[in-house]
């Protein structure tokens, strides 16, 4: 349960394009960790080098190292799959599976994984659903369409889904960035709770919200368009917000940016 | 259209934003006004033929929606009408073959339908005799048809699935090629080939299962290339997120890429089978053709419905007319059932949205 990340010397690649270069950084368990930079400076494409997604992307490929709790994600013999197990994932826009109910929803990392015993997903399901703050509203339609859920809902849903695999880290691609004020605060709490369970990595466009929840801060910027992102500062949140340490950051923050 | 023309004057001196609108009738006016002058010119001028009669109604209904459009609203507005009514015009133009076929096969067809039809065969009946009946050649269709769809199906599945999830490169490249060829192979090519590889060289006899044979080769293609596009449609973020969960790639296959497009899948292979379901050309050289039921498709001679229907209109009397309209009749019925199963089962499986 929750654990460490310590990555090091890590570039990233799409094709020949170098998206992210020489990225190092420690990410300390139950704590929230946020990235925030413009766009395309390479924040996703760096969460998504944290649990092996990158390379889902056509041409997408992986230099460096990325340890967790000591054990190298991209050593040979590591399968993916397992990685994803440990590391999972809460996407930029909600993606319920259109064909499965609430219930198969939440479910569908553990049946998929072969794991069937009714009474076991019953109470994954309830404890994970209450776990991302929906339990009350769906416990009376678990047998509903989930894609028929609001917006936030359904973010939850995905939320609660990926919790529901008992992970040890929790990344989150700009989980807020298609939800409401209301709805963005209900997953800002619930970030704030998972964080005693799971290691979670948050990527924003927000940088209140970055303020709000996360205990450390990193920036990422890049120097020019079809430049590779790379990781300019990380500290403790209070630091960047208040007092960092290189001039672009503030200017970042304070929006006196490009 | 007095009354338009009296409402003109208040129409124009409206607010600029809900002036120049003609009242939601007029189109249906106009139409009905078209097809009376159509038929007064037409019965007027003596033209013969009633389809002169009804493209004149046609051109007249396209003008006179836009002079009327033009002279009440204005330019913009004319444009927009002309091009609804062309909508309009061509959807009915595509329409009367269909109407008239329908109404055709019918017509013909229910004077020998009933239940003596449908549950004897030819046996015994003399060509130019009345009677007899169309059992050997549904027998036949199904037999051949479910063989054919049983080998076609989980080849073009798993072929659209590898094009769509795995394929890359070269090899990818060439099984779409082929994919595309096999799509515009003739029919009586693809019985040309069975006949030549199955009969003549392998040395086996006609049958239903030769017949076929050639009817895979023509529902492959369909069923890969529909599979394909239905695959394609699944968003990427639907596999990401099973991926993210931990679930390997077979499995997010199986478990969420093609249940979410089960719906368009059945659909193409429905498709497939009405396609192949009215082929003659095959059936005539690989399946022979045959007056009594033979029910087993790996051995002797059988009929089919398109088979049946070529071989009594080619005997050229009228009961055997008779006999040829109402299997043609069975024939859209049988793929009409198929298709509405199909439907039922894609809107069963298709992905839900509803019920908040």
């Amino acid at each position: 349960m929750a654990k460490r990340i310590d990555v090091s010397g890590l570039s990233a690649f799409y094709g020949g394009f170098r998206a992210i270069d020489d990225i190092s950084m420690t990410v300390e368990p139950r704590t929230v960790t946020a990235f925030i930079g413009p766009s395309g400076c390479g924040k996703s494409t760096f969460l998504r080098t944290l649990n092996r997604m990158h390379e889902v992307t056509p041409g997408g490929r992986v230099e460096g190292k990325v340890l967790l709790d000591d054990e190298n994600l991209y050593g040979s013999g590591v399968d993916p799959v397992s990685v994803r197990r440990t590391v999972g994932m809460v996407f930029q826009r909600p993606n319920p599976f259109p064909t499965m109910s609430i219930y198969d929803n939440v479910a569908a990392g553990l049946r998929l994984n072969g794991r069937r015993r009714k009474s076991e997903l019953d109470a994954i399901v309830e404890k994970s659903l209450t776990g991302a703050n929906l339990w009350n509203e769906v416990k009376d339609r678990l047998n509903k369409p989930g894609a028929g859920l609001s917006g936030g809902q359904q973010q939850r849903l995905c939320i609660a889904r990926a919790i529901a695999v008992e992970p040890d880290v929790l990344l989150m691609d700009e989980p807020c960035s298609a939800l409401d004020p209301i709805s963005t605060l209900a997953i800002e709490d619930l970030i704030g709770e998972l964080k005693e369970r799971f290691t979670i990595v948050i990527v924003t466009h927000n940088m209140q919200q970055a303020a709000r929840v996360s205990d450390r801060t990193a920036f990422f910027n890049l120097a020019a368009v079809g430049k590779p992102g790379k990781l300019i500062e990380i500290d403790e949140t209070e630091r960047i917000f208040s007092n960092p340490s290189v001039q672009a950051t503030e200017d970042y923050i304070s929006g006196r940016f490009g | 259209m007095s009354h338009t023309a009296s409402d003109l004057g208040a129409r124009h001196r409206g607010s600029a934003i809900a002036r120049n609108r003609l009242p939601k009738w007029t189109p249906l006016a106009i139409a009905a006004g078209a097809v009376v002058v159509g038929i007064g010119i037409g019965a007027g001028a003596g033209l013969d033929s009633h389809v002169q009669w009804g493209l004149i109604a046609l051109i007249l209904f396209v003008a006179g929606n836009y002079v009327v459009t033009r002279v009440a609203d204005g330019p913009r507005q004319a444009k927009d009408r002309v091009a609804t009514s062309l909508v309009y015009a061509c959807f009915i133009l595509a329409i009367i073959p269909l109407y008239s076929l329908i109404e055709t096969t019918i017509a013909k067809g229910v004077k020998v339908l009933d239940g003596n039809f449908l549950g004897h065969s030819m046996s015994g009946v003399l060509g130019t005799q009345p009677g007899g009946g169309v059992y050997h050649a549904i027998i036949g269709t199904l037999e051949q048809v479910g063989i054919a769809t049983v080998i076609a199906v989980p080849i073009g599945v798993f072929t659209a699935i590898y094009l769509v999830e795995y394929g890359k490169g070269a090899l990818a490249k060439a099984i779409t090629f082929f994919v595309d060829v096999m799509t515009g192979i003739p029919s009586i090519v693809a019985g040309l080939f069975i006949l030549s590889f199955w009969i003549l060289i392998l040395g086996f006899g006609f049958s239903g299962f030769a017949g076929a044979l050639a009817l895979t080769i023509l529902m492959m293609p369909i069923i890969v290339r529909s599979t394909e596009e239905m695959l394609k449609l699944v968003p990427n973020e639907l596999r990401e997120a099973s991926y993210a969960l931990g679930v390997p790639k077979w499995r997010t296959i199986v478990s969420i890429v093609v249940p979410t497009s089960i719906g368009g899948i059945i659909t193409g292979v429905v498709l497939a089978i009405a396609r192949i379901a009215g082929e003659t050309a095959p059936v005539l050289l690989l399946v022979f053709g045959s007056q009594v039921i033979n029910n087993d498709p790996f051995e002797g001679p059988q009929s089919s419905l398109p088979f049946y229907i070529y071989e009594q209109y080619n005997l050229g009397n009228p009961a055997a007319y008779d006999r040829a309209w109402a299997a043609a009749l069975v024939l859209i019925i049988l793929v009409m059932i198929l298709n509405l199963i199909a439907r039922g089962i894609a809107r069963w499986k298709a992905p839900k949205t509803s019920g908040r």
